[in-house]
């Protein structure tokens, strides 16, 4: 049997893992609910089948986020969801409705048709606000003061603006014409609003835990990872940047830039996170060393995940594979 | 009084019971479509294709249910059954987490290959997609079958100090009932399909569509639903075996068997009264139950009596078996009618095409109602015998579970109404549009 320091790093690495990706994956696609046009049929045409042939999968993740959650660290897994009870509850509303009305749209009545693609932006705004509420929660502690809400409630506005921002990126790569030269605005748009999230919860976090600021101020590790939120700005600059270039002169070469700027975004946005509260798993409670499931029942399922995750990886890329390029007209066969 | 027990309950049954609408469907539609595609691939004639295209459709928007309303189900589990995890979760755990790495990413990545990319890979590529598919939701069965079954029928573990230990995986998986169960969920849920197929078909010829897709899937599904439902009938008489031999009480419930009886009588009708402890109403077929569960005319069937406090609520227990059996029966009788009817006459009269429609979603109702005797038969434990349901309830405040059950149940009410009449909407749109693209054809225009 492993050890208990080897079986909670690599499941709370793994765990990290599947957020991260869900962030990105899910983020982008609910990024596009997000901005959804209500005024123009084509275009939420072209939007939606951009992300038609993924978003199954993508919510896959946040399953598997929150199974290693359940399987590994049962003990923090019903700790956070009986704290985060409601805006759980809100979220999960919110993702059937965008779920379903996805294919709805399509399907529906013609008169129906407005109704479930207001649903699908409204379900992915819910869906995404209640992440970043619950994201919020999370770094106050589960705090229960208005104050804390009131992060929270920002800390949701900032994940919107975070999945529109790689919403808008994964739109300027998939498509072309008028849905392009309108992602960019929002793109250049939701750049902005985030960057000022970034700064806020990067801010608020070691304000109020204490160990989160040990960390970042009080170590020899600090002076390597300081860079991390200096680079996070540079990050967001030069995005702005590309996007300038790319409203006045329009190239379709680089167009897979922005996307790739707003996943280093996420990327180094999540690093800071984790670094900030490893080894804890539920802020200033309990720790993933603590909260571990039976070791033995832990390498039971090693062997599943060293087997299986190389292959989901390796057939996701070929499903990217094989819609790749620009998105062309959704048609089922 | 507001009771956070009985409301998470309900909520998790509310959740539970639309969840498992989906997944019923879309397992053994998966395998309609994967014989629709290689029949096409086999023949090469369109009409296969056509059926391919329609039913394509529904099992996207069934399978987009199922997964939104699964996601559902894995927060639940913290949310309203926290105990449930630190209790099981060594057991559990590891089982949902092969669900997850098995079954949820192959089916829900292969699904964008096959609904979206016929054009864009080979032939070849997408049945290989179209069967992986159907694989994975099997597989998705497999695993969550053997978790349910082993809250039923626990083997394979060690208990210390209340929190159960995995010690024999082997046994943890292929459990006492897990066989059982697993073939009677997968034939309910091929019968669930062929009955929907059926009715969908059926409902088309009598919108005088006079293409030949209605008649072939009508026939391809009558086909399935005669061989399928009989077996169901064998299939469930052995698991009812298996459950007297390890859950007698949920036995006696379902044949409202009070005291210990020899020769017990099989009660096609009754009303249990929990207060009286006697049944009224009765009619009954001597020595019946005794002889099916027993082999033995006045073999004995233990009696509620002897669980006193720990056997489940009997009437819904009592109903629902009845309800699944009862239609069963009449599945069986309309599946063997229907098939030989269009043998001998080639096509189906009108009243027996009604027959058909009504009966699209019957599947649907004698599933709900089998998992009801079987899970409610379970009552008053989480893993039969050795946990409580009280033990492991969440201490989030009744009334925030009142509220986001208000709020599912209003959400499902409204996806169900839409589920239902799209499905009937897309079956219209299908009898015009291909009509059109006939006559276009008959003119000399070209397929789109």
């Amino acid at each position: 049997m492993l050890s208990i320091e080897f079986l909670a790093q690599f499941y709370g690495g793994l765990m990290a893992l599947a957020i991260l990706v869900y962030a990105i994956l899910d983020g982008y696609d609910l990024g596009v609910g997000i901005l959804l046009p209500t005024d123009d049929k084509q275009q939420a045409d072209t939007m939606i089948a951009s992300i038609g042939p993924f978003w199954d999968a993508n919510e896959t993740w946040l399953v598997l986020a929150v199974g290693l959650a359940l399987i590994a660290f049962p003990a923090a897994h019903s700790m956070i969801l009986q704290a985060l009870y409601l805006p759980v509850a809100v979220m999960l509303l919110g993702l059937i409705l965008r779920g379903v009305a996805f294919d709805f749209r399509a399907k529906a009545k013609t008169k129906y048709r407005d109704a479930w693609d207001i649903s699908f932006k409204a379900g992915s705004i819910i869906t995404a606000f209640s992440q970043g509420f619950m994201l919020g929660l999370y770094v106050m502690s589960f705090d229960t003061s208005l104050q804390s809400y009131t992060f929270a409630a920002l800390s949701g506005i900032g994940v919107v603006a975070a999945y529109g921002l790689i919403g808008s990126a994964w739109l300027v790569m998939k498509t072309n014409g008028d849905v392009y030269t309108r992602a960019l605005h929002w793109c250049r748009r939701f750049n902005w609003v985030s960057l000022i999230g970034v700064i806020a919860v990067s801010l608020v976090n070691p304000l109020i835990n204490e160990f989160v600021a040990k960390k970042w101020f009080g170590t020899e590790l600090s002076i390597l990872l300081l860079p991390i939120p200096f680079a996070c700005i540079a990050l967001f600059i030069f995005q702005d940047r590309v996007l300038a270039n790319f409203i006045s002169c329009a190239p379709k070469q680089e167009s897979w830039r922005p996307f790739a700027i707003s996943v280093a975004v996420f990327l180094l946005c999540f690093l800071g996170l984790v670094y900030s509260f490893f080894p804890y798993v539920v802020p200033n409670e309990l720790t993933i060393y603590e909260s571990l499931a039976d070791p033995s029942a832990l390498t039971f399922m090693l062997y599943g995940v060293v087997l299986v995750v190389p292959a989901i990886i390796g057939y996701t890329i070929f499903s990217y594979r094989v819609f790749w390029g620009k998105t062309q007209a959704l048609t089922y066969y | 009084m507001l009771d956070t027990l009985l409301l998470s309950r309900i909520q998790f049954a509310t959740n539970i019971s639309f969840h498992i609408l989906f997944p019923t469907i879309s397992i053994a539609l998966a395998w309609f479509l994967v014989f629709f595609k290689v029949r096409y691939v086999q023949t090469n004639q369109p009409v296969w294709l056509r059926a391919y295209r329609f039913w394509v459709k529904i099992f996207a928007l069934t399978f987009a249910l199922g997964v939104v309303s699964g996601i559902t189900m894995s927060f639940q589990f913290g949310t309203n059954w926290p105990g449930f995890m630190e209790r099981v979760g060594n057991i559990a755990g590891p089982l949902l987490g092969y669900e997850v790495l098995t079954a949820f990413f192959m089916e829900a990545t292969f699904l964008g290959i096959m609904l979206f990319g016929m054009k864009r890979v080979s032939p070849r590529v997408h049945t290989f997609s179209t069967v992986i598919v159907a694989i994975g939701t099997t597989i998705s069965a497999f695993w969550i079958l053997s978790l349910n079954s082993w809250m039923h029928t626990p083997t394979g573990h060690e208990i210390i100090d209340g929190v159960f230990y995995p010690k024999n995986w082997l046994e943890i998986i292929f459990n006492p009932s897990f066989g059982y169960r697993l073939s009677h969920m997968l034939l309910a849920s091929g019968i669930t399909a062929s009955f929907l197929v059926a009715g969908i078909s059926a409902y088309r010829l009598l919108k005088d569509d006079h293409k030949h897709a209605p008649k072939l899937t009508l026939k391809v599904a009558l086909t399935v639903a005669v061989i399928l439902t009989p077996m169901q009938a064998f299939v469930g008489d052995l698991h009812g075996l298996n459950t007297f031999k390890y859950q007698p009480q949920k036995v006696a419930a379902m044949e409202g068997v009070w005291d210990t009886e020899k020769g017990a009588p099989l009660l096609l009708f009754a009303v249990p009264n929990e207060e009286t402890r006697k049944n009224e109403f009765e009619i009954a077929i001597p020595n019946l139950a005794s002889l099916i569960l027993t082999h033995e005319l006045d073999g004995e069937i233990k009696g509620l009596n002897e669980f006193k406090d720990a056997h489940p609520p009997v009437k819904p227990v009592f109903f629902g078996f009845r309800v699944m059996v009862g239609l069963g029966l009449l599945m069986i009788l309309v599946a063997f009618t229907t098939r030989v009817v269009l043998y001998k006459k080639d096509r189906l009269p009108v009243w027996l095409l009604r027959v058909l429609v009504a009966m699209t979603f019957s599947g649907w109702v004698a599933t709900l109602a089998g998992w009801y005797v079987t899970e409610i038969g379970r009552q008053p434990y989480m893993v039969q015998g050795l946990l409580r349901i009280d033990e492991v309830v969440t201490q989030v405040p009744a009334e925030h579970v009142l509220y986001t059950l208000i709020g599912y149940l209003c959400l499902y009410s409204l996806l169900l109404t839409a589920y239902i009449k799209t499905l009937f909407y897309t079956a219209d749109k299908a009898v015009e549009v291909e009509e059109y693209e006939m006559n276009a054809s008959v003119r000399g225009g070209q397929y789109a």
